[in-house]
């Protein structure tokens, strides 16, 4: 028979049967169910190895706060490490599989290192790889590496999609127990907009775990009637599967909602998983509570685990983990257990308990007493209990519920640093008086363990954050057991007890760590990784803290506590970024004449989020210099055209531009003639250079601001900076325009025939010389802008349209260039271009040269305040000896002059202290035949002519350069000005 | 965080871009006699405090306004929320 361990009741659908396999053995289980649930239904209770001895390990708990049964789900692309046993609902056909093993589940290989296990304790890493120091990288890394880790990935793309959204609400309930749905019920009812969120597929927390009723309701139906309710009122937002995951400023929350982690595969275009920011005006953290264990040897057998675990998968899940059950326990709650399990006919071995004034029960056996130690190789068999007279009895069990007591699940509210306070009544932490900007904490998280408590708090809490007046209806009637409980955290004697299953930390190590000196609560959890794992330590925690306090003289709160950070569960990377994976990392911007260059064949290359046409090869072009050659030969021979609509544009109006350009730019732009157009240099205010443009003064009131492609964003910042921040009264506006206008550079000796034909106007040399610029109108009437500028060197023009008629101005350029056999050139031509004529890009302006090294200094007027002009004349940016701008070229013209490479004296050594500069750009000049490249050298501008070495140690270059002026085509400027 | 932006209400930090130290409003007289110490100091010494402190945030995603924002770096509570150029024409920095 199946399902041997299946009994009766819970909330399954039994008439499903859910087909799963579990390390390639075909299972079944229940609609309802989760993966832990039915392989305990079916037997199974060792589900995997632990992380540092391989110890077999089975299911703790029954929810996220799981340490051991973790899991690899899935398989192919969708395959997932590290999933929850306890938390994974099962589907039909759910494929999993055990992890951190050598061979199979039962006699894992590594089990070895239980044996060494003296060797294995708190700190072992930090003593035994210490020597010798060259064993590290090659053999203990290695073997380190290998064997850390639990699951393994697919590396295989997910195929899923992660979505974000955003919601807002007067009030997110935070679990959905009896205090979060009785506050949901309370603020829903009084017409707050409401989100109740429960990282469980079924509401009701606890209610659905134990056999308490509620009125003259099972705990269940009461649940289903209050979110019946729930559901009706529109301003009442139901989230299941949701996890809070963090408190954030101000009243915002982080949470998961996994919308199909419970199916195979999502529906077509719907998500797998959503992270939600929820934007709250109060919050109720109705997180319940978590119980937590007691530490014996060997009490990690697959079997033995949280007394209240056994509840659930009773109560809920209709299962029991064994027909003979054992109970440990300090406090009264364990004895339900063995009630409610002997109430479905499971045999109670014995309810061992510490305390002489224990309850007793006519059912079955309670016991003073405790258990020191247990048998099973892969799971219980036996446990040994030592009585209240020192003699000792063997119990047969197959499983054991533990009980400890209870902590409050106070994780949200350490989220902004928040401590703690300890109640001794309960012996736990409750959350303390500071609390998450409109936080309210209610039920079990705040210590009211009853149900009565519970459904109580949670109403109150609703009231205060709301401020709802009046009187609260009549609370339904429920059990209001008060907590009766000794605490009691590890059985005298133990060594080898398990306080951290997941980070394998036993109560020797807490002890180890005190003698060693690790004794703040900082350093026991460093030293002993107790509480490190990926549960945070939900269960292990206080236990660690107890036993350190314990051996130190000192209560639990004056040893400390340690603080919860977000997540409160882990989350999948794949849901923290969401779409923005692969080319949707970030925006694609697509110039208007983006379609035209596909067209070309063009090959494109991605500068900032702009795709820009890198060259446009052409039939029998094998290699891209053969495209980028070509392209340059023919601008500089006739006409080229190039797309440079990416370059940044400010527009800058009002009466005071003029001035406000002269604070922005180092020279001056007040005198600048109208119709005219004057190249720039912006610093920063520590005198460096920032990026370098053109600005065009189209009206006494108007001037249009270009920036680099890359620094369009945060030049046009800096401005609103200087005139908001500094200059607040100039009257000057200024926005972004680069999106506005498709802007392309026309450049070569045909480019003003060519241009003729387009514009409206006369643009003779004489009508519109060098660096002439006006609104002018193009194909008989259409508006445009004209700038006589040059980057290539040649007699140029940019010509800019409104972005509309981008596409259809490239075309026109092309017809009207036919027979001129116009070329588009791309960014390497342009790059090639500007090398030749000596002009500085961003591998210039590399944010640690000043506008003198660029050769530039003269350009910093003197007369005026800008930014960055008087630091600009520090003595340490102003030695003789500085790096200037200069141009390169190898003696031997096959050599290469690669970027990157320094430059070192024709003769002496070659190492960092003689370095003479570096070289920042290089290309090959078809024009010239040989590699052409800028650099900086120190005292540059008086070097010209000098033989030097330009040495690139890493990649074995060692080359005979010449310094010469930057300006390797047409220094004197006559063909810009033809 | 929500910064409750003077003209357009609460808005998420996300929307905004960070400067640093509000204290960058004071920019020195260029023609002083102290000009190249004070410049020194203006740009390169800074407060580092821990409580409050009053930064300057950019509305990149909304409005392009300057704010000042004074926000105590401990708890990330904030104070207050002005338009940086009300700020500087407090601090004299009118025409």
């Amino acid at each position: 028979m199946t399902q041997i361990n299946r009994i009766a009741g819970g909330q399954i659908d039994r008439k499903s049967a859910l087909k799963f396999t579990f390390d390639g053995k075909s299972y079944t289980g229940h609609d309802g169910d989760t993966l832990a649930s039915a392989l305990l239904a079916n037997g199974v209770r060792l589900m995997g190895r632990s992380f540092k001895y391989h110890r077999p390990r089975g299911p703790l708990t029954a929810g996220s706060e799981e340490p051991n049964a973790l899991v690899e789900l899935r398989t192919g692309a969708r395959q997932e490490p590290n999933t929850r046993a306890t938390t994974a609902e099962l589907f039909d056909g759910l494929t999993a599989r055990s992890q951190n093993r050598i061979g199979s589940l039962k006699f894992d290989l590594m089990a070895i290192n239980d044996r060494f296990s003296n060797f294995l304790t708190a700190g072992f890493y930090y003593k035994t790889f210490m020597w010798p120091a060259a064993f590290w990288e090659k053999i203990y890394e290695p073997i380190i590496r290998n064997a850390a880790g639990l699951g393994s990935l697919s590396k295989q793309d997910d195929p899923d999609i992660y979505d974000k959204g955003f919601l807002h609400c007067d009030l997110l309930v935070i679990g959905s127990g009896p205090s979060g749905l009785m506050a949901a019920l309370t603020a829903g009812r009084a017409g707050s907009d409401v989100i109740i969120a429960d990282e469980d597929f079924l509401l009701g927390g606890r209610l659905n775990s134990e056999t308490h009723s509620v009125n003259d309701q099972s705990g269940a139906d009461w649940v289903a009637a209050t979110v019946a309710e729930l559901a009706s009122l529109p301003n009442v937002r139901i989230m299941p599967r949701t996890t809070i995951l963090g408190a954030f400023d101000h009243g915002i929350f982080g949470a998961l909602e996994r919308t199909a982690d419970h199916v195979a595969v999502p529906a077509a275009g719907k998500p797998r998983q959503v992270l939600w920011r929820i934007y709250t005006k109060h919050s109720i953290l109705a997180a319940g509570a978590t119980e937590r264990p007691i530490a014996f040897d060997n009490n990690d057998r697959p079997g033995i685990m949280m007394a209240s675990a056994l509840r659930t998968y009773a109560n809920r899940f209709g299962v029991t983990a064994d027909r003979r059950v054992a109970v440990f326990t300090n406090n009264d709650d364990g004895h339900r257990t063995a009630a409610d399990l002997h109430a479905k006919g499971v045999k109670i071995a014995a309810v061992v308990d510490v305390r002489p004034d224990a309850p007793r029960s006519l059912d079955y056996e309670v016991i003073q007493g405790e258990v020191i130690n247990t048998k099973g190789r892969i799971g219980l068999t036996f446990a040994d209990v030592r009585l209240a007279d020192g003699s000792t009895r063997t119990l047969e069990c197959g499983a054991m519920g533990v009980s400890g007591g209870w902590n409050p699940n106070v994780h949200l509210t350490s989220h902004h640093r928040g401590r703690p306070d300890w109640r001794d009544d309960i012996a736990a932490f409750v959350p303390a008086a500071e609390l998450p900007q409109g936080m309210v904490v209610a039920g079990a998280a705040m210590g009211d363990f009853s149900t009565a408590g519970a459904l109580r708090s949670g109403a109150q809490a609703a009231k205060s954050a709301l401020g709802i007046k009046g009187r609260l209806p009549k609370m339904p009637q429920a059990e209001d057991a008060p907590v009766a409980l000794k605490p009691f955290w590890y059985v005298d004697g133990t060594t080898r007890g398990w306080l951290d299953q997941q980070n394998d930390v036993t109560v020797k190590d807490v002890k180890l760590s005190h003698q060693e000196g690790f004794r703040s609560v900082e350093h026991l959890k460093r030293y002993t990784t107790l509480g490190m794992a990926t549960d945070q330590g939900k269960t292990s925690n206080m236990g660690g803290l107890a036993i350190m306090a314990e051996l130190t003289g000192k209560t639990i709160p004056e040893t400390g506590t340690t603080i919860f950070r977000p997540p409160y569960t882990p989350v999948a990377m794949g849901a923290l970024a969401g779409r923005s994976v692969g080319m949707e990392f970030h925006p694609t911007r697509l110039t208007p004449s983006h379609r035209f260059a596909e067209e070309r064949g063009a090959v494109f290359v991605e500068t900032g989020n702009w795709m820009r046409a890198q060259w446009f090869p052409i039939e029998g072009e094998t290699h891209w210099r053969e495209s980028v050659d070509r392209e340059v030969i023919a601008t500089r021979n006739s006409v080229g055209v190039c797309d440079v609509t990416t370059l940044g544009k400010v527009d800058v109006q009002g009466p005071d531009a003029a001035a406000f350009l002269n604070k922005v730019y180092c020279n001056g732009f007040a005198k600048l003639a109208v119709g005219k157009v004057r190249y720039g240099v912006m610093l920063r205010e520590d005198g460096i250079a920032m990026d370098d443009g053109t600005a065009a003064r189209l009206a006494e009131d108007h001037f249009v601001v270009t920036t680099t492609t890359a620094n369009a964003l945060p030049v046009y910042r800096h401005m609103e900076f200087v005139h908001q921040c500094l200059f607040p009264d100039m009257d000057v506006q200024m926005i972004s325009t680069t999106e506005a206008w498709a802007q392309y550079a026309v450049a070569g000796p045909n480019s003003r025939k060519l241009l003729e034909k387009i514009v409206d106007q006369d643009i003779s040399n004489d009508a519109f010389p060098f660096m002439a610029c006006a609104n002018i109108t193009v194909c008989g009437g259409l508006r445009a802008r004209l700038f006589r500028i040059s980057f290539s060197g040649e007699l140029a023009y940019e010509i800019a349209v409104p972005s509309q008629y981008g596409d259809a101005m490239i075309r026109k350029i092309m017809e009207a260039g036919a027979e001129f056999d116009v070329t588009p050139y791309g960014t390497e031509a342009l790059g090639v271009m500007r090398i030749e004529k000596g002009h500085a890009v961003a591998n210039e302006l590399n944010g640690t040269t000043t506008a003198q090294n660029l050769g530039m200094g003269r350009m910093v007027s003197k007369k005026k305040d800008s930014i960055g002009s008087t630091l600009s004349e520090r003595v340490g940016l102003n030695g003789t000896d500085d790096l200037r701008l200069v141009g390169i070229k190898p003696v031997n013209p096959a050599d290469p002059a690669p970027a990157g490479g320094h430059l070192m004296n024709a003769t002496g050594p070659v190492d960092a202290t003689h370095d003479q500069g570096y070289v920042t750009s290089s290309a090959y000049s078809p024009s010239l035949g040989h590699q052409v490249a800028l650099g900086f050298v120190k005292s540059g501008n008086n070097r010209y002519g000098e033989k030097m070495r330009l040495v690139s140690p890493l990649t074995n270059v060692e080359v005979d350069v010449e310094i010469v002026s930057a300006h390797f085509i047409d220094p004197e400027g006559e063909r810009l000005r033809a | 965080m929500i910064i409750d932006h003077p003209l357009l209400g609460p808005r998420d930090a996300a929307e905004f871009t960070y400067l640093g130290d509000a204290s960058l409003i004071d920019r020195p007289d260029w023609q002083s006699d102290t000009a190249a110490q004070d410049f020194y100091e203006y740009g390169y010494l800074r407060d580092n405090p821990a409580g409050w402190h009053q930064e300057l945030w950019f509305h990149e995603g909304g409005d392009r306004s300057w704010l000042v924002v004074t926000r105590n770096t401990l708890t990330h509570e904030i104070k207050s929320v002005e338009l940086a150029r009300d700020v500087a024409r407090q601090r004299g920095r009118s025409k």
